[in-house]
């Protein structure tokens, strides 16, 4: 039972993964049609957002220690970071502590831009283009900007801790009655459920209750009427597109202290992104928020030893034996609209 | 000629003059000078080309005619590979009997893919074929380990029964893959001044078979089949309405290009014979879409030449280090040469990737139609007016 | 082999006759070297094969660097490194039998396909005469292979798996990298004394054949201490997020958790170990252990805060105070401005290794060159003395045994040696099981 709890935590935990960087993927794929390959790397640059933000809080000088030595028997040169010289040593130890969170603030900014810059720049030429067009530049830039992170960052991944007061495991069976220690969970692993949940209504109450989330509904559902209209649709798709990079971004922002960032790990999680919004349905958003828990749990359960006695190697397949299984089922994915990118 | 008219006709016999002039085309530089390291004129790198080629022509086949895109075709390679080591390994080291079942087994393994697959269209169906081949993937490298050698690859070994041919050489070693007594990897080298030629039979034997495949699939897009395919592309739902059953065509077509990819895959595995996994890793099968839309999707020639670039930054450029770099700009300044050297190395060596990003973008956003409308224009540029491809091979690129 | 034979540009560059047209079978000038891209100029060709791009990119630029170092060394610049402490005096740095050493270098993706590709490349395009490198083992038994029929030396890199030099092992193949078995030799009786007899493990083991052979390798020596195998998981390699085979162990009344993983996977699951409070734990009546049995310190650093007091096994450390680490490190250090890494020290070795046989066989020939480094006994290139086994081309030496370290002094002072595992207590009979099958076959010179 325990087991089967904690596996469920598990599940929605990387399900809350999934779903969000497949909210940001929907936005983009499954409403504006736009098959795009870059999306992993809007949630690699989101956790390097973080990174960044940690170097640049620990941005230093040198100072000289002539009682020790470094490997070379040199005196140690010791790196004292600058926010130590303005804050002092403790405040400036708290503030380094806390820079996922902080790297929040500093990634949304950073990830509209590249998302608006993105869509102005490039995007906006392919709206009429094949697919197979788009599927070539935006694979093109994904690797471009892999590369640049990886030129500047290195191939390894980057420890980025989160802070001190999220570490360890919060006991959920105490709680309900199982023995202490039986089901525990990380606190960090819950803050990301908790966030994910937040931006994940955040985004639907955005396009469910506001004007311009109406507009931008109206124009997925059918551009030429709204644009016939007056209604200047192209302004309101750039700002779904920035939106979506920054879903993407903070996505990869909350994902740092889960694991270590590096620069590939958009690639790791392009595939099973597309996965999840097909799945899903095209057009969905809820279709994609559901695939990407029910992939998350399915997962789980799959990689327990009980489970994979009775069927080897099904740890490995289980999302895409899951997703034909879907897909021949429901033609549409769970929760699909007709007609988008059907032919 | 061979039921083809004019233009395909001069069209195949470009591409034979062409293949076969290779070894001297890919290598323009002579032995030894500073852009020798630009030559690809090598006996694998040849065998890449053409392989690779076929595999994109195969993959043409389906996606420039039906408009499907399959984003598992890699896993056919790989299987194709598989059963053609196989057959290295049971039978004997002669290719045929390796490449003959790596054709049929991918045929099959597609018949069974496709026939699933080709339930749903447009992005669905693309997902399913990834689906497929990511679980092929995963199984070929961890559970199925026993048969395709997980990890390390399916190789040779000396112990391998090999029942119609020696299991060791005279000498002790494994035996290389052949055509009656005639090596893949025998080579005729000639030098002619500063330069050398490498004539490999393995590569002349890879590059006999993609003419056949290239000469098939001009026939295969100028039939009445071809024509049914790309009414499927144009209008599914009109092609339902007048009665036709579009599946068996589709399905047709999607068995015909898993072959070829097969038959990529055993030739690979002839050439080299080793088959690993990542052959069928999403990555691979990627990687001929973007073959396929970098040359130029629907076009006769397109897809060879989308993989003839793709393979040649991966080989070439991927081998450009520092120490080149120094030697190629060593004449300037020291200083204007460290400045030199520092602005282009982020792009060589192991920063091929962000080239190849580069190019793609580059290519997608100023030649739509792929590498075939960059030779088109660079023909009407040169002021010939006579079109490069027949018209009727120019088709419109999936949607 | 009589004819089939990979071209020798190195013949051409300076030997062909210029101007005059000439078709020559290649078999002819076979049987001017005998062998495989004989060197003939002033110059002698060797291929540096290392992942430059993927998860091991950084291990791969590592690895360059100490090539790059080597070959200095060798040609007679820098301070000559650990020439100056290995126990063979053959090598005068005035390159390899008095021809200058140079390089090419390839990408070997960590996929076994393009590292053949460029190994290829290596010997078909430029006359490489030896390939090395690599730093997984799936390439590494790919290039080994491919170097074999090709007929030239390959020297491995990092690889760890039991089947480089087991039943993937080959003639031409040779590897200074420790292995498997060892790791679990070294490793078993260090945590019988830290952490007991009494302990019931559980294994996580990353899905392919470098996993299995390390799983198995430390399942024998622990349980051969006494400790108990309560439960193994594979772990499919794409896996990034490793929590739903880190909670079975919550439920599971094991107090060791191996982890069978190496690079990214590594990071990932002992990160996730770490945060699910594993260390925490105490069950049984003991504190809950985490086992790392290859550690990386490149990969290591990914890993953070989470590596401390963690054990696991390593080939090399750059704090050894041995003169030939000592040298290396020095001269490294200086060069580059951080200590390297083992991968580093191993392929530097290699290249020594490599030219030091030459001078000893005075020739390229890999026949030659295979048979002088067969059997041979060596010592100051950092791990005391060593033998190149003749049976199955695998180096035995002493193994270390570190733990993170508790309180780093700089980014680089990761680990920390524990023990110095002897070499007697690592060695195996060649037809030990985990080594049983393949053959290493006769060597191969090639055309």
């Amino acid at each position: 039972m325990d087991a089967i709890i904690l596996q469920i935590l598990n599940g929605l935990d990387k399900g809350s993964a999934y779903a969000l960087i497949a909210l940001g993927l929907t936005l983009i794929f499954g409403t504006l049609g736009v098959v795009n390959f870059a999306h992993g790397a809007l949630f690699m640059i989101g956790a390097f957002c973080a990174v960044t933000l940690s170097k640049l809080l620990t941005l230093s000088h040198t100072v000289i220690d002539e009682t020790r030595t470094d490997f070379l028997g040199n005196p140690l040169k010791v790196e004292v970071p600058y926010v130590y010289d303005v804050f002092g040593q403790a405040t400036g130890d708290a503030i380094i502590d806390w820079a996922v969170p902080l790297s929040i603030l500093f990634a949304i900014p950073v990830m509209i831009l590249i998302g608006v810059v993105m869509e102005r720049g490039l995007i906006k030429h392919f709206y009429k283009r094949p697919h197979a067009d788009q599927i070539l530049v935006t694979f093109g830039l994904a690797i471009v900007l892999q590369e640049i992170i990886k030129y500047y960052y290195g191939a390894n991944p980057i420890p980025t801790p989160a802070p001190a007061a999220f570490v360890g495991s919060f006991d959920f069976g105490a709680l309900i009655g199982f023995e202490p220690g039986q089901i525990i969970y990380p606190y960090w692993r819950l803050v990301y459920f908790a966030f994910a949940a937040v931006i994940i209504a955040a985004v639907f109450a955005f396009l469910q209750f506001t004007t311009f989330g109406m507009v931008v509904r109206a124009g997925m559902a059918d551009r030429e009427t709204v644009g016939l209209l007056g209604i200047n649709i192209d302004k309101r798709f750039t700002i779904m597109f920035g939106l979506a990079a920054a879903v993407a971004g903070l996505a990869g922002v909350m994902y740092t202290p889960i694991n270590s960032p590096n620069y590939h790990m958009g690639m790791d999680f392009l595939v099973l992104s597309f996965v999840v919004v097909v799945v899903g349905g095209m057009g969905s958003l809820p279709g994609a928020v559901l695939a990407g828990f029910l992939l998350g749990i399915l997962e789980s359960f799959a990689s327990m030893r009980e489970v994979i006695a009775i069927i080897p190697g099904i740890n490995q397949v289980i999302i895409y034996l899951v997703a034909i299984i879907i897909l021949l089922t429901r033609p549409r994915g769970l929760m699909g609209r007709k007609g988008v990118m059907e032919d | 000629m061979f039921g083809l008219d004019k233009k395909d006709a001069s069209l195949l016999l470009i591409v034979a003059v062409l293949v076969a002039f290779a070894p001297f085309l890919l290598n323009p530089f002579p032995e030894g000078s500073a852009m020798a390291q630009f030559n690809a004129g090598y006996p694998d790198l040849m065998q890449r080309f053409v392989i690779f080629g076929i595999f994109a022509i195969g993959f043409n086949i389906l996606f420039g005619l039906t408009g499907y895109l399959s984003f598992g075709h890699a896993a056919f390679l790989g299987v194709g590979s598989y059963a053609a080591v196989w057959m290295f390994k049971l039978l004997s080291m002669n290719v045929l009997p390796a490449i003959i079942l790596a054709v049929i087994t991918a045929g099959i393994f597609a018949l069974i893919i496709g026939y699933v697959s080709l339930r749903r269209s447009g992005i669905y169906f693309s997902i399913l074929t990834l689906a497929f081949a990511q679980m092929s993937f995963a199984l070929a490298y961890s559970v199925l380990t026993p048969i395709t050698g997980g990890e390390t690859g399916l190789q040779l070994a000396l112990d391998d029964p090999r029942i119609f041919g020696s299991a060791t050489t005279a000498d002790g070693n494994i035996p290389v893959p052949g055509l009656f007594g005639l090596e893949m990897r025998d080579s005729m080298e000639l030098a002619l001044g500063g330069w050398v030629f490498t004539f490999n039979f393995g590569y002349y034997f890879c590059a006999i078979i993609m003419l056949v495949a290239f000469y098939l699939s001009i026939r295969i897009f100028r039939s009445p089949f071809g024509m049914m395919l790309r009414a499927v592309k144009s209008n599914q739902q009109r092609l339902n309405y007048t009665g036709l059953n579009p599946r068996p065509y589709t399905l047709a077509a999607f068995v015909i290009s898993g072959m070829y990819a097969g038959l990529a895959g055993g030739l690979m595995a002839s050439m080299d014979p080793l088959a690993g996994a990542e052959r069928m890793f999403w990555t691979a099968s990627g990687e001929v879409v973007l073959m396929t839309i970098l040359g130029g999707v629907g076009t006769l020639i397109g897809p060879v030449l989308g993989a003839g670039m793709i393979k040649y930054m991966e080989n070439i450029i991927s081998k450009i280090n520092s120490d080149i770099l120094h030697g190629w700009f060593a004449f300037l300044p020291d200083g204007l040469e460290d400045l030199v050297v520092t602005m282009i190395y982020p792009f060589i060596g192991k920063g091929w990737h962000l080239t190849l990003g580069i190019v793609f973008m580059l290519v997608v956003i100023f030649l739509p139609g792929g590498l075939v409308e960059g030779g088109q224009r660079l023909a009407r540029l040169m002021g010939r007016k006579k079109a490069e491809q027949p018209k009727s091979a120019k088709t419109e690129p999936a949607e | 082999m009589s004819k089939g034979n990979l071209t020798r540009r190195g013949v051409l560059k300076t030997g062909a006759v210029a101007g005059a047209g000439l078709v020559l079978p290649t078999y002819l000038r076979a049987q001017e070297s005998g062998f495989t891209n004989a060197p003939t100029g002033s110059t002698v060709t060797l291929g540096f094969n290392v992942p430059q791009s993927g998860p091991y990119a950084d291990e791969g630029a590592d690895q360059l660097r100490a090539y790059e170092l080597a070959v200095e060394h060798l040609n007679g610049g820098g301070d000559g490194g650990m020439m100056n402490t290995f126990s063979s005096k053959a090598l005068q740095g005035n390159g390899i039998l008095g021809k200058k050493v140079e390089y090419v270098t390839g990408d070997t993706q960590t996929k076994s396909d393009a590292a053949r590709a460029s190994a290829k490349s290596m010997i078909e395009k430029d006359g490489a005469i030896m390939i090395t490198g690599g730093s997984s083992s799936g390439v590494a038994v790919a290039v080994q292979a491919l170097c074999q029929e090709a007929g030239v030396i390959f020297m491995a890199g990092l690889t760890h798996s039991n089947d480089t030099t087991g039943k993937d092992k080959r003639a031409n193949g040779f590897r200074h990298f420790f292995n498997s078995y060892m790791s679990g030799a070294a490793l078993a009786p260090v945590l019988a004394a830290n952490y007991g007899t009494d302990r019931k493990a559980y294994h996580l083991t990353a899905d392919y054949n470098w996993g299995y052979t390390t799983e198995e390798a430390v399942r024998t020596s622990t349980e051969a201490m006494g400790w108990e195998t309560v439960g193994t998981v594979l772990t499919p390699l794409t896996q990034t997020d490793f929590s739903s085979y880190i909670t079975p162990v919550l439920q599971s009344d094991a107090d060791v958790l191996v982890l069978n993983h190496y690079g990214g996977n590594m990071v990932n699951s002992l990160t996730n170990a770490v945060q699910f409070g594993l260390r925490d734990r105490v069950v049984n009546g003991k504190n809950f252990e985490i086992v790392v049995p290859l550690y990386s310190r490149l990969m290591a650093k990914g890993a953070g805060a989470n590596v401390k007091g963690i054990f696991g096994s390593t080939n090399w450390h750059w704090s050894l105070q041995d003169d030939g680490s000592k040298a290396f490190v020095q001269s490294f250090g200086t060069k580059y401005g951080f200590p390297p890494s083992q991968a580093a020290h191993t392929v530097y070795c290699q290249m020594m290794l490599y030219a030091d046989a030459v001078e000893r066989a005075g020739s390229f020939a890999p026949c030659a060159v295979a048979e002088a480094l067969e059997g041979y006994q060596f010592d100051g290139l950092g791990n005391g003395p060593t033998l190149y086994r003749a049976e199955d081309h695998q180096c035995f030496k002493d193994v270390l045994v570190v733990r993170g370290k508790e309180n780093p002094s700089s980014e680089f002072d990761l680990l920390e040696i524990v023990e110095v595992t002897p070499v007697d207590q690592v060695t195996y009979a060649p037809d030990h099981p985990q080594f049983a099958g393949g053959a290493l076959g006769t060597c191969n010179n090639g055309a």
